[in-house]
């Protein structure tokens, strides 16, 4: 047996809390050590949980599950999952490799999960918020209909409950399979961000890796305060685009967080392990 | 309007053959040499039929290819044929000046109005200078200024679409492209004027959208509005660019299939060959459209404007549970 057996090639992360975790089956759940993808060290899966998958060693942000995401940033048992019943539909009858219907359908079976992103209400240190995360691993996070349409109700809910809005970002951008609808999900999550505006409670919008297309193009980079993770990827093209486009090879660095602060497009930089502290504290000061 | 046939499209050339040969008969015939008079009716009887043919079938492939039509009326064409006193306005205040996006304040039936929208160049030269119609930050940037002055200034808002995406470069992504394509999603949700945009040719992505949300949204009759072109489409899904034709056909984007998927609000036909065969027709149609919905949208107040415009987006979207 080979040594790379004793590791799963991708971290395959599950909940804090076991239990609010429909999601990752238990097959995926196996194997006890885990490798960071950045620097190649080893380290004990239950060790990178705990540090919420950062790597030990290099200090790499490797991808976080949702459901792990805001069970680490709500207070215990407070989040309550909205619109889970939400699922895609083919509105195209797409198909490309695989018929966009089959692909839903296995998506869904494998994952355990109904699409791309998480949304509900909790308590951050007894502060009630709105918030959303998208599920990166759901068809690399891309916004079809569902998708919009539950950014759409985060910030409904918001109004509604006259309370904050939080929303994790890390996704590709539309989803090509619903065509214009998925495009229009741009203007219907900016639409009601606009409405949001009037409550006067503060939209955080936090991104992670990768954020680009279409979601970083609409509610994404309208925060009234804008953070990122440390080396994340965002930006409106993607790398290969630009590089197709413009025919020469892109710097170092190009559109990582670092550039996108150093370019005045973001408030700042964010570890993992700070970003709770870094939003109550934003919170406090701007939320009535 | 007389096309050169080194610059049509494959499918139309059997038919631009044919309407050359039936000039070349009518100048012979009008120099009193011989009487043609028979055989240049049977060859426009054939040239009506062959059209009819051609367009009655197109592939939305063909349709993608005829939005693109070198020859194929722009922004300028519109705003000299259906309006008046057409004053540009430049700049964003910000960093610089982007020929791609264009608009200023004008009148239609001398009610003070401002239009503005994407403009391609025909030429290399021009199309240089206008980047294939393709805007930075600088251009979106402008046309949320001009839009926040028409709210000021309660003026209707005409928008026109015809871009093939935002410009995908280095120095776009720097100066904040996602920002800027996004802050004007919202502050077109925000706009208590009347606000109407037309699809007149490429309707491509987040670029498109930018300047497209609007209480009403047309199209011209081969227009194309797509979330991605077909040939990226076609790279990114077939892994394969040449598939554009098949990409072309799984993302429904001609303005029937729109229509049906209730994204626009009415197509506006075009003449017979397209647009760019009588753009002086086409723009009596466009007119005749805008001003029939601008009419309807003037009937709002302010309030309700912004109320119209966001329940039309608030309902798009294809999805089980509630």
């Amino acid at each position: 047996m080979s040594g790379q057996a004793w590791f799963q090639k991708k971290p395959k992360i599950s909940t804090p809390d076991p239990k609010d975790a429909h999601g990752p089956s238990s097959s995926r759940m196996e194997g006890i050590w885990e490798k960071c993808t950045e620097c190649g060290d080893i380290m004990l899966r239950e060790e990178l949980e705990k540090a919420l998958n950062v790597c030990p060693s290099c200090g790499h942000h490797m991808a976080l599950h949702a459901r792990a995401r805001i069970a680490a940033l709500c207070d215990a048992d407070s989040f309550e999952e909205f619109d889970a019943d939400l699922e895609s539909v083919d509105p195209l009858g797409f198909s490309d490799s695989k018929k966009y219907k089959d692909r839903i359908k296995s998506t869904m079976k494998l994952l355990g999960e109904k699409d791309a992103f998480i949304g509900g209400v909790g308590t951050i240190e007894d502060r009630r918020v709105s918030l959303g995360c998208f599920n990166f691993e759901y068809m690399g996070g891309s916004m079809g209909s569902v998708v919009g349409e539950k950014v759409t109700r985060v910030f409904e809910r918001a109004i509604e409950l006259k309370c904050p809005a939080i929303v994790f970002s890390a996704s590709g951008g539309a989803r090509m399979q619903e065509g214009i609808f998925s495009l229009m999900q741009m203007a219907k999550t900016c639409a009601a961000i606009n409405a949001f505006r009037e409550i006067r409670q503060p939209y955080i919008s936090v991104l992670l890796h990768p954020t680009t297309g279409g979601v970083a193009a609409s509610f994404s980079w309208l925060g009234d305060v804008i953070l990122a993770e440390p080396r994340a990827l965002i930006g409106f093209a993607g790398p290969r685009v630009i590089e197709q486009t413009i025919r020469q090879k892109l710097p170092e660095g190009f559109q990582r967080s670092e550039f996108l602060l150093d370019h005045g497009m973001i408030d700042a930089i964010v570890a993992r392990k700070d970003l709770r502290a870094r939003i109550v504290q934003t919170l406090g000061l701007l939320a009535s | 309007m007389a096309i050169n046939i080194a610059h049509s499209l494959e499918f139309e050339r059997p038919l631009l053959q044919l309407e050359k040969k039936i000039d070349e008969l009518k100048s012979l015939s009008s120099s009193g040499a011989v009487d043609m008079t028979a055989e240049i009716g049977r060859l426009e009887k054939k040239a009506r039929k062959l059209q009819v043919e051609i367009f009655n079938d197109l592939t939305r492939w063909q349709v993608v290819q005829l939005s693109r039509h070198n020859a194929r009326p722009y922004f300028t064409d519109y705003v000299s044929n259906v309006f008046t006193d057409y004053c540009e306005l430049a700049g964003d205040r910000l960093y610089g000046e982007d020929p791609s996006i264009i608009g200023g304040f004008a009148r239609l039936d001398g009610q003070p109005v401002l239009v503005m929208g994407h403009q391609k160049g025909r030429s290399t030269k021009e199309n240089m200078r206008r980047n294939f119609g393709m805007p930075r930050p600088e251009g979106y940037r402008k046309a949320r200024r001009l839009m926040e002055l028409a709210a000021r200034f309660n003026r209707p808002i005409f928008t026109f679409v015809d871009t093939p995406g935002a410009y995908p470069g280095i120095g776009a992504e720097e100066r904040g492209q996602a920002e800027a394509i996004a802050s004007n999603l919202e502050v077109m949700a925000s706009l208590n004027v009347p606000v109407i945009s037309t699809v007149i040719g490429e309707g491509g992505s987040g670029g498109a959208l930018a300047i497209g949300v609007g209480n009403r949204v047309l199209m011209l009759q081969y227009s194309i509005y797509s979330v991605i072109s077909p040939e990226g489409c076609a790279s990114i899904l077939f892994r394969d660019a040449s598939r554009a034709d098949k990409a072309a056909e799984a993302l429904k984007l001609t303005a029937p299939d729109l229509l049906k998927l209730e994204i626009v609000d009415e197509i506006i036909e075009e003449p017979h060959g397209g647009a760019h065969r009588d753009p002086v027709a086409t723009a009596k149609s466009l007119g005749a459209a805008l001003r029939k919905h601008l009419h309807e949208l003037q009937k709002l107040t302010p309030r309700q404007l912004v109320a119209d415009r966001y329940a039309k987006f608030r309902a798009m979207g294809a999805f089980h549970g509630k």
